[in-house]
């Protein structure tokens, strides 16, 4: 057994293809501003047909590789934490694995929607921390474009594509977790793809459940890393809603912490929006070495999962 | 609480959260069409009341209520289950 599992670098892909408010779909009805006071979001990034899940992921986590020096062929296991393959079978990890040179690693696919990065993140660190793997790639890749009703208001102005990618290896001290997890399937209505069919938000639904529960989820995350909001450098939830961040930022009580508010240029990336968050912090220097972020993905099924790391 | 007392609490409520001033906060006026008040601040005003209430309003109650009075109307009549 190792002590403990950290980061060493993330990598990020998004689409070139910038959207915004007034470029969506007239049928949608909506403006700049109408979206903008409701949700926080000005544009999103929208993927183009020669972008996939699987060639965002294996973008993003080919520059997290390359930029902490590590050789492809030295990856043990793939995580991909997705909800928008095209395919129901085969999963995307293995090609991801393929695209990147990881040609003896282990790969497979989460489906924990917006809070699959973090459920990987985990997973990542126990396999580490077990002796299963040396180095874990986890990705949060998402083309929800594919899954939109483009004449569904609720839905349709929140989301964008992207990914985003952390690799993690062993530590001489943990760096990453413990995580607080939990789910509640009787809320599983709220966010759904039915089968041949576009994504269903309950909005209104998630902002009470996400408004309610986050702030204790956060404060469980805290604890069980040893300290308190207070000493959180950075905040990184699931960017779903500016408004649900901001009713976390202030429940929360973190007042030394940047609060990541990636979701204005970004849209909702599902899994991919807390290393997208990340990746993009850590390039602009609001993130720094040593740094301890609390990372705290919510989404449907319903399922969640907090957990405290080190910025690497 | 009376109808009156319901709605004069209930409104100081919407003006806090919404910043809409609480006199325009009348029985027969709608979130949507005459307040502007959307989805997520409907949310917002039914946490409120059920705290500051003693009540529950579900999800699929909130749905239901458009006007102002339908929404004192409702913690009236919750309040009295309770």
């Amino acid at each position: 057994m190792t002590s403990g599992a950290r980061i060493v670098a993330f990598g990020e892909h998004r689409p070139p293809r910038v959207v915004g408010n007034d470029d969506l779909p007239a049928a949608l009805g909506t403006d700049d501003a109408w979206i903008q006071s409701r949700t926080g979001i000005r544009s999103r990034r929208i993927a183009g047909p020669d972008e996939s899940v699987v060639s965002m992921s294996a973008d993003a986590a080919g520059k997290a590789l390359a930029g902490a020096g590590i050789d492809p062929a030295d990856v043990d296991l793939v995580l991909l934490a997705t909800c928008s393959m095209p395919t129901q079978v085969p999963g995307g990890a293995a090609q991801v694995a393929s695209a990147l040179g990881a040609r003896s690693a282990g790969a497979f696919d989460i489906n924990a929607a917006c809070a699959g990065f973090c459920y990987g993140l985990s997973a990542a660190a126990d396999a580490v921390r077990a002796g299963t793997a040396r180095t874990v790639v986890v990705v949060g890749s998402e083309k929800l474009s594919d899954w939109m009703d483009w004449t569904d208001r609720r839905s349709a102005i929140l989301f964008g594509d992207g990914a985003g990618a952390a690799v993690v290896q062993a530590a001489s001290k943990p760096s990453i977790g413990p995580v607080v997890w939990g789910s509640d399937g009787t809320l599983s209505s709220l966010i759904d793809i039915p089968a041949g069919g576009k994504l269903n938000l309950d909005g209104p639904a998630v902002f009470r459940w996400a408004t309610t529960s986050l702030g204790d989820i956060a404060r469980r995350a805290c604890t069980a890393a040893g300290i308190t909001p207070a000493d959180l450098d950075l905040v990184v939830p699931h960017q779903a809603n500016l408004r649900i961040i901001t009713a976390l930022a202030r429940s929360l009580g973190a007042t030394n912490a940047v609060v990541a508010d990636d979701i204005v240029d970004t849209g909702n990336t599902s899994a991919a929006s807390i290393p997208l968050a990340l990746a993009r912090m850590t390039a602009d220097g609001r993130a720094r070495p040593g740094d301890r972020a609390l990372l705290l993905g919510f989404g449907a099924g319903m399922t969640w999962a907090g957990l405290v790391i080190e910025v690497p | 609480m009376s109808n009156d007392e319901i709605l004069t609490e209930f409104a100081r409520l919407v003006q806090e959260i919404t910043g809409i001033n609480a006199a325009q906060v009348t029985a027969d006026k709608s979130f949507t069409n005459d307040l502007d008040v959307d989805s997520l601040s409907m949310v917002e005003v039914a946490t409120a009341a059920e705290d500051r209430f003693g009540i529950a309003i579900p999800d699929d109650a909130l749905k239901n209520l458009k006007t102002v009075g339908d929404a004192v109307d409702f913690i009236a009549k919750a309040g009295v289950a309770a």
